[in-house]
Order: structure tokens, then sequence, then C-alpha cells
């Protein structure tokens, strides 16, 4: 088990964001937790990055037990978020940001290789090198903060609301680079989405969470497939 | 030059060198401090006390006095880990009345009478001053620019960037908060204590009020006015700011009102600052010079 979350519970003052949701993830999956705004889905990849507490629970990562330690530990330990609205650093430039990524890692990876891979998978990145951040679309924006957690060669990705706001060709796009990097690289996704079609159409297994509790778990496919979900989360 | 204008110009190298100081801390990792002052203030009467009454020459005082002040703002630093920004603001401006009314009322510090007879600094048995001091605090100041070049280009000063813009997505990429915001008082603050050295030696007779909450707004308008987080916006809002009471005598009373509205009005106006990206300035220099970039 690569990602172990156990009966977490979050809070913001008396507003109960998260009650007692578990799921896990292998090595190698892509899974998603789908559900409507105000679900607690960043409240949860929030959660297991450390950036908001838990009132109670605890997340195990590659068998050991992450639930105490900083979000700078959890980076170390191999986790990578895209957060939602990609949180670029507006004002350094595109090779600033994905720099900034590889922070610590000099030694680990080839960071040059690491760049020249990225840029042929979103080659709009090569052409802004230079610019800072705040100067690009919002879905330059997406792309830039997911190669920014790329660069890192991370063991989990996750990935919040990167359909947000994005016109629907590119989201097909973005969810097409996710599930090759998946499926080509091997890397573990959990990604979080109120775009459930999207989302479940590249996913392995899928959580659907209703205002802080998961009232459905199981294979993407037969998700799909569900005429409570259909109805609710697919609009049909 | 006339005895007049190498004072006006040692008194604005050694703002420089202090605000330079102040521009790590703010315009490099983001964090605000009004009580910048404070720092000046203790380094000045660290090389104070250990030359009058340590009788340690300048040179062998300055690493203990900017070792001395870093120290204290890196324990000043810690309310930063845990305060907003707003908090940090009320933070910095109680140490530095605090560390005012120490120099007062403590008597150690000379109370109300401040520390008299700092000898003037000694370079292989010549005295040094007028312009020859000026050359000593130009020639430091080159130090403090070239340790600011090199930061902004380092992994630190990336760090401190990406914790300035967005501090949740640089802790989640391994950069770790704690660490880069105390490296930046410690920086900001020693570069402060080296600036106070230079002054308690120049001046040679410091009182308490030197170092008052006014003097921290007025370097706060220097690296607002100059352009927080460029590499010369300090030395440019020092070297402005410095000459500005000269020319204006007559308005002398008025000039923390005048900082005050001039903060005011760059945060509304022109929040990079004079040197800052896109600013007026900039783009006049640009066009000047190819590839000015800082
Ligand atoms: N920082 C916060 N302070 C107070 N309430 C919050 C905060 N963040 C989220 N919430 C609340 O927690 C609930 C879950 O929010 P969130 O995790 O952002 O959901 P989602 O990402 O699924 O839209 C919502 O009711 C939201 O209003
Ligand atoms: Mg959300």
């Amino acid at each position: 088990m690569l990602l172990d979350a156990h009966e977490l519970h979050i809070s913001y003052g008396d507003i109960r964001a998260v009650n007692g949701v578990s799921f896990d993830l292998q090595e190698g999956e892509l899974v998603s937790i789908i559900g409507a705004n105000g679900a607690g889905k960043s409240s949860i990849l929030n959660g297991i990055m450390g950036i908001v507490p838990l009132r109670k629970g605890s997340i195990h990562f590659d068998t050991d037990e992450i639930t105490s330690l900083a979000t700078h530990q959890r980076a170390k330990a191999g986790i990578r978020m895209v957060p939602e609205r990609a949180r670029v650093f507006p004002r350094l430039t595109v090779y600033e940001n994905l720099m900034a990524g590889a922070y610590g890692l000099r030694k680990r990876i080839k960071i040059a290789k690491q760049i020249a891979w990225l840029h042929d998978l979103f080659p709009i990145l090569k052409e802004r090198n230079n610019q800072p951040a705040n100067t690009l679309s919002g879905g330059e924006q997406q792309q830039l903060s997911i190669a920014r957690a790329l660069i890192s060669e991370p063991k989990l990705l996750l990935v919040d609301e990167v359909s947000m706001g994005l016109m629907p060709k590119l989201v097909d796009q973005v969810f097409e680079v996710l599930k090759q990097l998946n499926r080509d690289h091997g890397l573990s996704i959990l990604v979080v989405e109120q775009n459930a079609m999207a989302s479940l159409k590249i996913s392995h297994r899928a959580y659907v969470l209703e205002t802080g509790t998961c009232v459905h778990e199981g294979r993407a496919s037969e998700l799909l497939e569900d005429p409570k979900v259909k109805e609710v989360y697919l609009g049909h | 030059m006339s005895a007049y204008l190498i004072t006006i110009a040692t008194l604005i190298a050694i703002y420089a060198i202090v605000v330079c100081g102040l521009n790590v801390i703010v315009g490099f990792a983001g964090q605000i401090s009004l009580g910048h002052a404070a720092f000046f203030g203790i380094g000045a009467y660290s090389a104070a006390l250990l030359a009058t009454k340590g009788g340690l020459s300048f040179w062998t005082a300055l690493p203990c006095v900017i070792a001395v002040s870093a120290f204290i703002g890196l324990l000043l630093g810690l309310p930063s880990l845990r305060v907003k920004a707003d908090f940090l603001a009320i933070t910095t401006i109680g140490i530095n009345f605090i560390v005012e009314a120490l120099f007062l009322y403590v008597p150690f510090f000379g109370g109300a009478l401040g520390i008299g007879g700092i000898p003037r600094v000694m370079f292989f048995g010549i005295k040094l001053k007028g312009l020859a001091f000026f050359y000593l605090c130009l020639f430091f100041l080159v130090v403090v620019i070239l340790i600011c070049w090199w930061f902004r280009r380092s992994w630190a000063g990336l760090a401190c960037f990406a914790l300035r813009e967005e501090e949740s997505a640089a802790a989640s990429m391994g950069i770790s908060p704690v660490r880069f915001k105390l490296l930046a008082f410690v920086i900001g603050t020693g570069m402060a204590g080296l600036g106070g050295a230079l002054y308690a030696h120049y001046i040679r007779f410091i009182a308490a009020t030197d170092f008052a909450f006014p003097v921290s707004i007025l370097f706060l308008s220097m690296v607002v006015l100059g352009g927080m987080g460029t590499l010369w916006g300090p030395v440019l809002g020092a070297l402005i700011l410095g000459a500005l009471p000269e020319i204006f005598r007559p308005l002398v009373d008025y000039r923390f009102l005048f900082y005050m509205v001039l903060l005011l009005i760059m945060i509304r106006f022109q929040p990079g600052g004079l040197l800052g990206e896109r600013s007026a300035v900039r783009r006049v220099l640009a066009s000047i010079i190819p590839g000015a970039h800082q």
C-alpha cells in the first residue's frame, strides 16, 4: 500500500469539512475522489500534504506513518501536490518555478534531463521559459504546476481539480497527460475532481464524497455505470 | 569633497548596508519587519560596549557584533514562524520599543546619556576618518551587495522567493518555511549589526533615540521606495531618502510624516518600488542600458 488514509477528520473551527473518510492507493494506481463543490476534496488533499491539521485520523505513506510530519518533510518523503488553482509562484519565471520544484534534489535527479522531458510534455513551458508565471493563462499555469510537481520524480502525485476554469479541450488534454504518466511511467496519482466524468474515465478506482463523508467507492468503470452516481454526478 | 558631503555620503552608505539587510527579510523572504532599527541599535551598542568597556578594536569586535545581532535576530525571528503578517508587524514594532527602552533605562547601556568616547577605527595604525572612513563603509556596502547578489542566485534565495510568493505551495515541494525565514532574519539582522558597528565608530556617541521606531519607518521607506526584493533598490532608497532631509532642511520636523505618506503612496501606486518590475524607472533604465536586469 502506497497511501493509506484512515478515518480522517478535518475541521475549521465549528465547520466539519471531513468526517471520518478512509481511502487507500496502491503503487501504480490512479484513484479519484469525486464530489461536489464544498464536499471536502481540497481539505483531504491538504490534510495528506500536512497543510491543514487533522483533527483525528492517521496517514501512512510507503509503510511509514506521516501523520505528525511537517509539510516539507512529507514532500521529502516523495509526495507532491498540484494545488487547487495551480498556485504557481507568480513573480518567479517559469524556469524558476520549475527549479523551485527541484529544490533539494540536485544530487538525486538529473535536473536538465527532467526539464527537457517536461518541455516535451508541455511545449508551452519552453516557449515561456523566462516569463514571470503570472503572465501565463490559467491553463498554462496548470501545466506549470503539474511540471513543477513532476520535476522531482515523486512517488505519489496529488492533483486538486486541474479541470477548474479550463476550456473543455484543455481538460481532456491535461487528463490525457495524467493518464499517460500513470500508464506509461507507472506514476501513482490521486486526483480529486468535481468533473466526475473526466476523472472516472482515466481512473482505476474512485471514491464518491458528499459533505465530508464517503458515500460510494469502487472501480471507476462500475461507478460510471452506477445509476445513482450517473444521476447525481454525470448529469444523466 | 567637502566635509559636509562626506558626512552625508558616509551616513547614506551605512544606511544602505542596514537597508540591504532589511530587504533580505522584507523583500526576499516576504516577512514584514517594522523594528529593523532595533538591530541597527544592537549592533551599535555592542560595538560601542566592546570598544569602550571591553577595549577591543573595531576589527576584533566586528565578528562578535555581527554574531550578537544575528543571534538576537534569530530569536526575534521566531515569532514570524507562528504569527500572520499583520501580527508580525505589531510584534516587530514591540521589539523596537523594548530594545530602545532597555538602552534607555538599563545603566549598563549608559542610560539616557548613551555611550560616548567610542574610538575611531584603526587600519594598520592609521585612524580612519573623513574620506578614508567613507571608503571603509563603501567597502562593506560592496560586500553586502555581493552577498545579496549571490543570495538571489542561490538555492536558498530561490527557496525564500518561493516562500514569499506561496508559502504552502513552497512547503509542499520540500522547502522548510522555518529554516528559510530564520535564515533571512539572521542575514538581515547581521547586516543591520554591521551597519550599527560602523555607525557607532563614526558618530562616536550613541543614544537610544538613534534607534527608535521612526528610524525603522525610515528604513522601511527606503526599501519600499527603492524596490523590495531588487538588488539595487535599497541602495537607491537610502540615497534618495538619505539626501532629501539635507536638501529640505527646513522641513526636518515633518520628516516622519513625509516618510509615512511616502510609504502609503508607494504602496498604492508603485508597490514594486522605483526599481521594481515594470516600474517607470526600470523601463527607462532598460532602454538606456540593454540587459539591465537587476
Ligand atoms: N480555510 C477554511 N476555513 C473555513 N472553512 C473552510 C476552509 N476551507 C474549506 N472550508 C470549508 O470546508 C468545506 C470543504 O471545503 P473544501 O475542502 O475546499 O471542498 P472542495 O475542495 O470539495 O470544494 C466547505 O464547507 C468549505 O466552506
Ligand atoms: Mg476544492
